[in-house]
C-alpha cells in the first residue's frame, strides 16, 4: 500500500517536473571557443534569455584541437548539444550529408547573408544551408601610424605606390619595412598569396572559374600574386627564413616594423601589446585592374543537432542570431571577428571599424583553396602553404609554383584533368 | 616406469603466472595495435564510410605513385642522413667524453656528467623552443655570440634553409641525447677491471695506446647497443621536428622525416583530412624499416662481436 502510494506520489511529482520543464526548453551550445565563454556567459546569453523566456542556453565549450573529433562521436553517440558550432566547409558539410545537421536554408533570418558568407556551410550547388555564418575574418595590412607620420608616408592605395612605400621605409633603415617570416609557411600563403591575390584573381569570379575548371594555376591571374610575394622578400627583415609567426607580430608591436601583412583576427592581440596609434588598408591593386576585393573568410558557424528535440526552440535561437542585436554583441566582444550578416552593426574599435568599411569599398571573396578543390590529396590548401614559403626564398619561381600546384590538383580533381 | 611417472610430474604453474602479467599487458598494448596496424594498411575507405579490402594497393600507391613515393623517398632519405649525423657526431663525441669522465686525473668528473646529462631528461618541445630562440636571427644569442668574436658574417638562418635545416635540427638532436651514449660507455669502461688495465701498463700499454687497443675493443658490445639504440630512435623521431618546423616540416620539406610523414599522413593537417589507411600503411614501411635494421645488426653484426669475460 505504502509503496504503492509513494510510487504514484513521485510519478506525479515527476509528471510535474516534465511539465514544468516542457515550457522552459534548455539548449545546450557545442564550441571550440573556450576562450569565448566569458562572453556567452555574460553577454550573449543574457540577451537571449531576456527576450526568450522559456528558452535556457548552456555554453558548454571544448578544447579547440579535440572538437572536430568529440563533436563526431557526440553525434554518433546521440549525446551531443542541441546547438552545434560549424567548422568552415568539408567538416560541417560531412555532418550535413551524415544527416546530423538540421536543413537551415527556410530559416527567415538567412535572407541576411550573401552567398559568399554561406558558402562555407552551404552543399557544393548551394541549394541547402545548415549553418548559421556566424563570424570572419578580413585580411589586409595593418600599419604603424607613428612610423608613417615620422617618415612623412601615405597609405599606399596601387601596388606601385605600396612598393614605393617600401622603399621609402627602406631607405630611411630606422625601421624593418615589413614584418613578415616564413618558418611557419602558413603566413606567406594565408597572409601573403590569399590576402594580396584577391585583386588579381578578381574574388568570387576567379574562385569559380578555377572550382569548374576553366581556368587553370599557371594563368597569369594565379601566378601573378606569387610574383609579387617574390619581390616582398628584400622588404622583410634579416633571417626572415626562420622568423616565426610570433616573432614577426612582436617585430611590429614593438615597433620594429612598420608594416605588418595580416588580418583582422590580430586586432584584440595587438590593441593589448602595441602602444602606438594602427591602421589599417586593404592589399593594394595592381595597376590597371578596375574595382578591389578583399578577403572576407568565413572562419565560423552555428547550426542545429538534427537529433536534438528542441528543434522549434533551436531555431528560434539561430534566428535571433542573425539579427543586428545579436552581431552587434559579438562584434564587439571580439574585435577582428565581424559578423556576415548584412544586419546593421556599429563597432566601437575604430580599427575594426576601419576593416569593416571596406566591405562597402570593395567586393568580399574567401581565401582561393578552401572550398572544394582542397578536398583531395595532395591538398591545395596546404601545398600552397609551401609554394608560397618557397618563392619567398628564393627555392621556387613563381611559374615553378604555379605549375607545381596546377600538377598537384590535376593528380585528383576531375575538372582539371 | 616412465609411463608411471609421467602424470605425476607437476605442471609448473609458476612459468604461466611469473610470466603472464608481462604478457598480456606486452599484448595487449603492443602487440594487438601492431597487428591492427598492418591490418589497417590492407584495408580503404569506401563509399559511404565502409570499408574495403585492397590486399597490397595502399603499398602500390605509396610506391607506385609519384607523389607518394616522392614524398615517402624523401622522408626516408632525410631521415638516414639523421641517422648519420647521430652516428658520426653523437656516438664518438660520446665516447669522447665517457673515455675523459673515466680518467681518475679528471676533476669535478661528477658535475661534467651531470651537466651533459640534463638535455637528455629535457622535453622535446623545451629543447626545440629554446634552440629556435638561440639561433632566432631576431632575437637570439647566436648571432651576437659570434658577432663578438669577429665570425658575424657567418650567421644565416640555419632554420629556415632548405640546404642546412636538417642538419641543424640532427644536431640539435645531437645536443640533447649525447649524454646517453656518454653514460652507456661510461658505465662499461667503469666495469673494466682494474687488473686487466694493469697488465696493460706492466706491458706498457698506456695512455691514449691504452684506450685504443684494451679499452675500446671491451666497451664495442655497448658500442654496438646504443648504434641500435641510435637506429631505433631516429627512425621514430618525430617531436623535435613537429616542435621546431611544424607537421609540414619546412622548409619545403627539407626536415620531413619519417615520423613527420606517418603523423601528416594519419591524422591529416588542417584542411588535409587524415587518411588512417594509408597512414598505418606508412607505419608498417617505417615498422620494416627499423625491423630490417635491427635483424641486420643482431644477424649480421652482434654475433660477430667478440664478448670478453672477466
Amino acid at each position: 500500500m505504502t509503496i504503492r502510494k509513494t510510487l504514484s506520489l513521485t510519478t506525479a511529482f515527476a509528471l510535474c517536473a516534465t511539465g514544468v520543464f516542457a515550457q522552459d526548453v534548455t539548449l545546450t551550445i557545442e564550441s571550440w571557443r573556450n576562450d569565448d565563454i566569458t562572453i556567452w556567459r555574460n553577454q550573449i546569453i543574457p540577451a537571449f534569455e531576456a527576450a526568450h523566456p522559456g528558452i535556457k542556453l548552456d555554453f558548454q565549450p571544448t578544447a579547440p584541437a579535440q572538437y572536430n573529433s568529440a563533436l563526431n562521436s557526440k553525434l554518433d553517440a546521440g549525446t551531443a548539444g542541441d546547438i552545434v558550432t560549424c567548422r568552415a566547409f568539408d567538416a560541417s558539410l560531412q555532418l550535413f550529408e551524415r544527416g546530423q545537421l538540421s536543413d537551415l536554408t527556410d530559416l527567415p533570418g538567412m535572407a541576411n547573408y550573401s552567398d559568399v558568407a554561406k558558402s562555407a556551410w552551404s552543399t557544393d550547388d548551394g541549394s541547402q544551408t545548415f549553418c548559421v555564418p556566424l563570424a570572419s575574418v578580413i585580411h589586409g595590412f595593418i600599419y604603424n601610424v607613428d612610423i608613417f607620420n615620422e617618415l612623412g608616408l601615405e597609405v599606399p592605395t596601387t601596388e606601385d605606390e605600396f612598393f614605393a612605400v617600401l622603399d621609402a621605409i627602406q631607405e630611411d633603415g630606422s625601421y624593418i619595412p615589413m614584418a613578415m617570416g616564413i618558418n611557419d609557411q602558413w603566413e606567406a600563403a594565408t597572409m601573403g598569396y590569399a590576402n594580396i591575390g584577391v585583386n588579381f584573381w578578381r574574388g568570387e569570379e576567379g574562385r569559380a572559374a578555377l572550382i569548374a575548371g576553366e581556368s587553370r594555376l599557371t594563368d597569369e591571374e594565379w601566378v601573378a600574386p606569387f610574383r609579387q610575394l617574390a619581390r616582398w622578400s628584400q622588404y622583410l627583415g634579416r633571417g626572415f627564413e626562420s622568423q616565426s609567426y610570433p616573432d614577426s607580430q612582436n617585430l611590429f608591436t614593438l615597433g620594429r616594423a612598420a608594416i605588418y601583412p595580416s588580418g583582422s583576427w590580430e586586432i584584440a592581440g595587438f590593441r593589448e601589446q602595441a602602444d602606438f596609434e594602427m591602421g589599417a588598408f586593404p592589399p593594394p591593386v595592381p595597376a590597371g585592374t578596375e574595382g578591389c576585393y578583399i578577403s572576407d573568410h568565413t572562419d565560423m558557424g552555428i547550426g542545429l543537432n538534427a537529433a536534438s528535440p528542441n528543434q522549434e526552440a533551436g531555431r528560434i535561437f539561430l534566428d535571433w542570431l542573425t539579427g543586428a542585436e545579436a552581431s552587434t554583441l559579438f562584434a564587439n566582444a571580439i574585435p577582428g571577428f565581424f559578423p556576415l550578416s548584412s544586419a546593421e552593426v556599429t563597432l566601437e574599435d575604430p580599427l575594426a571599424e576601419e576593416f569593416l568599411s571596406w566591405r562597402g569599398q570593395c567586393e568580399s571573396t574567401i581565401r582561393p583553396f578552401h572550398q572544394i578543390v582542397s578536398r583531395g590529396t595532395p591538398n591545395l590548401s596546404n601545398e600552397s602553404w609551401t609554394a608560397s614559403a618557397n618563392v619567398m626564398r628564393g627555392t621556387w619561381t613563381p611559374e615553378e609554383a604555379g605549375e607545381a600546384l596546377q600538377a598537384g590538383l590535376s593528380s585528383w580533381y576531375a575538372p582539371h584533368q | 616406469m616412465s609411463r608411471s611417472r609421467a602424470p605425476r610430474r607437476p605442471i609448473r604453474w609458476h612459468i604461466a603466472v611469473f610470466l603472464a602479467p608481462a604478457l598480456i599487458v606486452y599484448t595487449a598494448i603492443m602487440i594487438i595495435p601492431l597487428f591492427g596496424t598492418l591490418n589497417l594498411s590492407l584495408f580503404t575507405r569506401g563509399e559511404g564510410n565502409t570499408r574495403e579490402f585492397v590486399g597490397l594497393a595502399n603499398f602500390a600507391t605509396l610506391f607506385g605513385d609519384p607523389r607518394w613515393s616522392g614524398a615517402f623517398w624523401n622522408a626516408t632519405w632525410n631521415n638516414l642522413w639523421f641517422f648519420i649525423i647521430h652516428m658520426l657526431v653523437q656516438n664518438p663525441i660520446g665516447i669522447a667524453l665517457a673515455a675523459i669522465l673515466s680518467s681518475p686525473r679528471l676533476r669535478f668528473a661528477a658535475f661534467y656528467r651531470t651537466a651533459i646529462f640534463i638535455p637528455a631528461i629535457l622535453s622535446f618541445v623545451i629543447v626545440g623552443f629554446v634552440w629556435r630562440l638561440i639561433l632566432s636571427p631576431l632575437w637570439g644569442v647566436a648571432p651576437n655570440m659570434m658577432d663578438a668574436i669577429g665570425l658575424g658574417n657567418w650567421f644565416a638562418p640555419w632554420l629556415g634553409q632548405e640546404s642546412s635545416a636538417l642538419t641543424t635540427l640532427a644536431l640539435i638532436s645531437v645536443w640533447q641525447f649525447v649524454g646517453i651514449p656518454m653514460m652507456l660507455i661510461y658505465a662499461a669502461l667503469l666495469s673494466i677491471p682494474d687488473e686487466v688495465l694493469e697488465a696493460a701498463e706492466m706491458d706498457g700499454i698506456t695512455g691514449a695506446s691504452q684506450f685504443w687497443k684494451i679499452k675500446l675493443p671491451l666497451i664495442l658490445p655497448t658500442i654496438g647497443i646504443i648504434s641500435i639504440l641510435t637506429f631505433v630512435g631516429n627512425f621514430n623521431a618525430f617531436d623535435l621536428i613537429y616542435v621546431a618546423q611544424g607537421a609540414l616540416a619546412g622548409p619545403n620539406y627539407s626536415t620531413d622525416i619519417l615520423g613527420s610523414f606517418l603523423f601528416r599522413t594519419f591524422f591529416g593537417f588542417q584542411l588535409q583530412l587524415g587518411d588512417p589507411h594509408m597512414g598505418a600503411t606508412v607505419a608498417t614501411v617505417m615498422f620494416f624499416i627499423i625491423l630490417a635494421g635491427v635483424s641486420l645488426y643482431l644477424f649480421g653484426i652482434q654475433t660477430r662481436l667478440r664478448r670478453y669475460q672477466f
